[in-house]
């Protein structure tokens, strides 16, 4: 019986090993996401098409590994091991904690970090420029001021601007606090909101009626899957909500001045690309969103009470009607 | 087909979560208590430990905090129990949920990076070893402290009388010992353990998290029971040494389907691997005796 065991156990041993056997102009990149989620899985498409248009084909002449930690921050301890163990050419790590992980168990091997919004508070680059270590990336800070500009142009009397967001999450956070500081400085004011799972998205949306003039919405991972609670205390109460990211107009935002986060991975995949050809990650600047895109949604704003202007409308990349 | 690193981390892995195995046999084993206090204390030793790293406090004194700060939990948890006469699974949800709002109260934010302060681990980085293997000895020498202290003390007298409350409370207390007063230290003992392993788990990450304890009572539970099916604990010294091979193997088994890939597993089925092992290291054991009893009952 042991012997038995044994003897399988040596068989699958052997059969990984052959698996594994690779090409030698083979490069491997190893990307670590902390969970499956669908603005970090954007992100490891974006990543997968971008080396692919590079000329890094997966299978062909690179060798994808992928893992989640399903939100588990010893698993994601493991993944790190197992990655650095098996010494890839590049490690990308989508979002904070799988960053920061990788940042402990990796010396030498390449990082290149996505999905991060914060990477100096994270500690895990000095500077945003020239990083000087094995490690630099692309963070999603949001551009705080363009969204401010956007908000002031729709509701110019908005003074009271609602949010809702999740004191656990470290990116919401560091953009909450941002936020409160620049509306300061515009003369307005931050009405917060805390909602620390989905199911209490709606109750901190109400709680916001009659306190806030206008919500604006973070990329914040809890309240953007609960988000159609907000649009619904927006509709109920003529409270106009906007959105930091494109997809969330689809479902029913007035208006964002945001990006893609399946961008976000093509422009992490580019830092790979130029790491597989030579360059060294600590020369490279931690690079922010490039491209941003206004989508509106015309229908949406009636429901809210507002009407947007016709050339609002015609700067629009996009105009959503969803109807409901 | 395991790296050297990755095999490394796994054990160190393992080592941190044989401490959290330990505090589930106090509660569970030892006293019966199933307690979930654990998912809230292991993020608190990581937060007290990572607030007082930042600012400058000796890595070993804010460790010793986190203990003290674990200890604190379970503590609140069995006076609730004890005092309030909540039932003891609901006190221990109730610290629980408490527990996440008091660690985002001491971090003040929901994420504090370790990845440049100085640890526990720094000064073992200068000794003649590789880097993934520093904290695989330092974690064995603080489970060794660990399993040591804790044998000793479940033979001492108020050990005995620890045991003899979860084993039968009325008995106990015809003897004169006050259960009450050995559930709240049994239970506190277990979450300053627990509180130990997440404040050590913070430092070798590089960051604390106030996610980080989702799943920590079921990975404890994984592990001890996955080593008392191994090794049959039979008296405390081998209870406790199961904890540690429980908790090591669980790490290794998880290595593995990491790399397994060729069996067509991905990442995503983990928490369903996860799930099997448990059930089967639960029922395993049973049905080999029900097999066994029917075996000799045809017998006979």
């Amino acid at each position: 019986m042991a012997n038995r065991i044994l003897r399988t156990l040596l068989g699958t041993a052997l059969l990984a090993l052959a698996t594994m056997a690779q090409a030698d102009d083979q490069r491997v990149v190893a990307i670590t996401q902390i969970v499956e989620h669908p603005a970090l899985d954007a992100v490891y498409q974006g990543v997968r098409d971008e080396l692919e248009e590079k000329g890094y084909k997966d299978g062909d002449n690179l060798r994808i590994m992928h893992e989640s930690a399903q939100g588990n921050s010893a698993i994601a301890s493991q993944i790190a091991r197992k990655f650095v163990g098996e010494g890839p050419d590049v490690i990308v790590a989508i979002a904070t904690p799988s960053a920061q992980t990788m940042a402990a168990a990796a010396r030498k091997t390449p990082v290149v970090f996505s999905a991060v919004t914060d990477p100096v508070g994270a500690k895990l680059v000095k500077s945003l420029k020239a990083p000087g270590a094995n490690i630099t990336g692309v963070t999603d800070m949001l551009p705080i001021e363009s969204h401010l500009d956007l908000l002031e142009r729709v509701v110019p009397d908005a003074k009271r601007i609602g949010t809702v967001y999740n004191p656990g999450e470290a990116n919401a956070v560091a953009l909450v606090e941002l936020l409160e500081e620049r509306l300061a400085a515009r003369g307005m004011e931050l009405v917060k909101a805390a909602a620390t799972k989905t199911s209490e998205v709606l109750g901190a949306a109400r709680s916001l009626v009659g306190k806030a003039d206008a919500i604006y919405l973070t990329t914040d991972n809890t309240v953007i899957s609960a988000v159609e609670a907000v649009i619904s205390v927006g509709e109920r109460a003529s409270i106009p909500v906007f959105a930091a990211d494109t997809a969330t107009v689809g479902r029913g935002a007035v208006a964002a001045l945001g990006f893609d986060y399946y961008d976000h991975g093509r422009q992490t995949g580019a830092m790979v690309a130029r790491i597989l050809e030579g360059a060294n990650p600590g020369d490279m600047d931690v690079e922010s969103v490039d491209t941003l895109e206004l989508f509106v949604n015309p229908a949406a704003a009636e429901r809210m009470g507002i009407t947007l202007s016709d050339d609002l409308i015609s700067d629009a990349k996009e105009v959503v009607n969803s109807d409901q | 087909m395991l790296s050297n690193i990755a095999f490394y981390g796994a054990i160190e892995t393992g080592l941190i979560y044989g401490l959290v195995a330990f505090g589930i046999y106090i509660s569970f084993r030892v006293l019966d208590f199933p307690d979930l206090t654990v998912d809230g204390s292991f993020p608190l030793g990581a937060a007290v430990a990572a607030v007082l790293i930042i600012e400058g406090v000796n890595p070993w004194l804010a460790t010793g905090a986190a203990v003290i700060a674990g200890m604190g939990a379970g503590a609140v948890t069995a006076l609730l129990n004890v005092k309030l006469n909540i039932l003891n699974l609901l006190a221990s949800i109730l610290t629980m949920i408490a527990l996440y709002s008091v660690n985002l109260r001491i971090m003040g934010r929901p994420n504090i990076a370790l990845l440049t302060e100085e640890t526990v681990l720094t000064p073992w980085y200068n000794l003649d070893l590789e880097y993934h293997q520093v904290p695989v000895l330092l974690f064995t020498l603080v489970v060794l402290v660990g399993l040591v202290l804790l044998w000793r003390f479940m033979k001492s007298e108020t050990g005995l009388a620890m045991r003899a409350t979860g084993a039968n409370p009325r008995m106990a207390r015809a003897q004169g010992i006050a259960t009450g007063a050995m559930i709240v230290l049994g239970v506190a003992l277990s979450n300053g353990l627990v509180g130990l392993a997440g404040a050590l788990f913070a430092q070798s990450q590089g960051a604390a998290d106030v996610t980080m304890g989702v799943g920590v009572i079921v990975i404890g539970l994984a592990s001890l029971i996955g080593g008392e099916a191994v090794l049959t604990p039979s008296s405390v010294v081998r209870a406790l040494i199961a904890c540690v091979i429980g908790a090591i193997i669980y790490r290794l088994a998880i290595a593995l389907a990491l790399n397994a890939d060729f069996l067509g597993l991905q990442a995503q089925d983990l928490n369903l691997i996860t799930a099997v092992l448990v059930t089967l290291a639960i029922v395993l054991p049973g049905i080999r005796t029900s097999v066994a009893a029917r075996f000799t009952r045809n017998k006979a």
